[in-house]
């Protein structure tokens, strides 16, 4: 089960995932990214304290963006990551592409750093 | 300690497959952190079956069975559909998958990275693939 929650802070743009992302679900994830990036963010701030489970259909949601934030400056900082779900980001080596902090206040603080 | 699970072909049931692998790996000595990595090589396996071998046909099943012996666990996910030698395909460089926005890599490198050992054969019409993780020595 995944429930996505959007919200908007400023300038920011938080996404909150609840749940579990897997290959029955990650479309969902993919096209709340896709509507955010057509409404013009410029820092997607991704809650992850929330998500207990990722497999390789959630990351490579990610990972397909990657390019295209580049492209557009968005910066992507994803915060609030269990211990488990974090360690499987590393091991993808993820956590070199993806800014990855420990929680909100720190999320934002690092976008005005980049 | 042996378990078997009967798993349909969709990918909605990839969360009752965590739930049995949650239940069986729970008596293994492994720390949460290896459990949860199992737990996810064991998926990126089954959903790579389910959906590219099985075209998320529900009437067909993939079975899997849980061993445990003195030095580890082994996972055997048996299946009669196209094999799928995980064994032939390398693991892609990260930044490969990222240029060519493949999402299909990463899970074979995070099950060749999680497991310790990777096994197939393919006889008369059945498909076994065994997942290894040694326990801590």
């Amino acid at each position: 089960m995944l429930q996505l929650e959007k919200q908007k802070k400023g300038t920011n743009d938080l996404l909150r995932l609840i749940g579990e992302v897997d290959a029955s679900n990650s479309l969902i994830l993919d096209q709340a990214i896709q509507e955010l990036i057509q409404e013009g963010i410029s820092t997607l701030l991704i809650d992850g304290s929330k998500l207990t489970y990722i497999s390789s259909a959630g990351l490579g949601v990610f990972m397909s963006y990657l390019e295209e934030f580049k492209e557009k400056g968005i910066s992507l900082v994803i915060f609030g990551l269990n211990d488990q779900v974090k360690e499987v980001f590393k091991i993808l080596g993820l956590d070199k592409l993806i800014p990855l902090v420990i929680d909100q206040v720190a999320a934002e603080a690092h976008r005005h750093e980049v | 300690m042996k378990y078997k699970l009967h798993l349909s072909c969709q990918t909605s049931a990839l969360s009752e497959l965590r739930t049995f692998l949650h239940g069986t790996l729970f008596e293994v000595q492994l720390n949460d952190i290896e459990r949860h990595q199992v737990t996810l090589a064991v998926e990126e396996v089954c959903a790579n079956l389910i959906i590219h071998s099985h075209s998320c046909n529900p009437k067909e099943k993939i079975e899997l069975e849980i061993l445990k012996n003195r030095k580890g666990v082994i996972i055997e996910i048996t299946d009669q559909g196209e094999a799928f030698n995980l064994l032939d395909y390398d693991a892609p460089e990260l930044k490969q998958v990222m240029e060519e926005k493949r999402k299909g890599g990463l899970g074979i490198i995070l099950v060749k990275k999680i497991m310790d050992g990777i096994e197939f054969e393919s006889k008369n019409g059945k498909n076994i693939c065994r997942l290894i993780k040694n326990f801590p020595s």
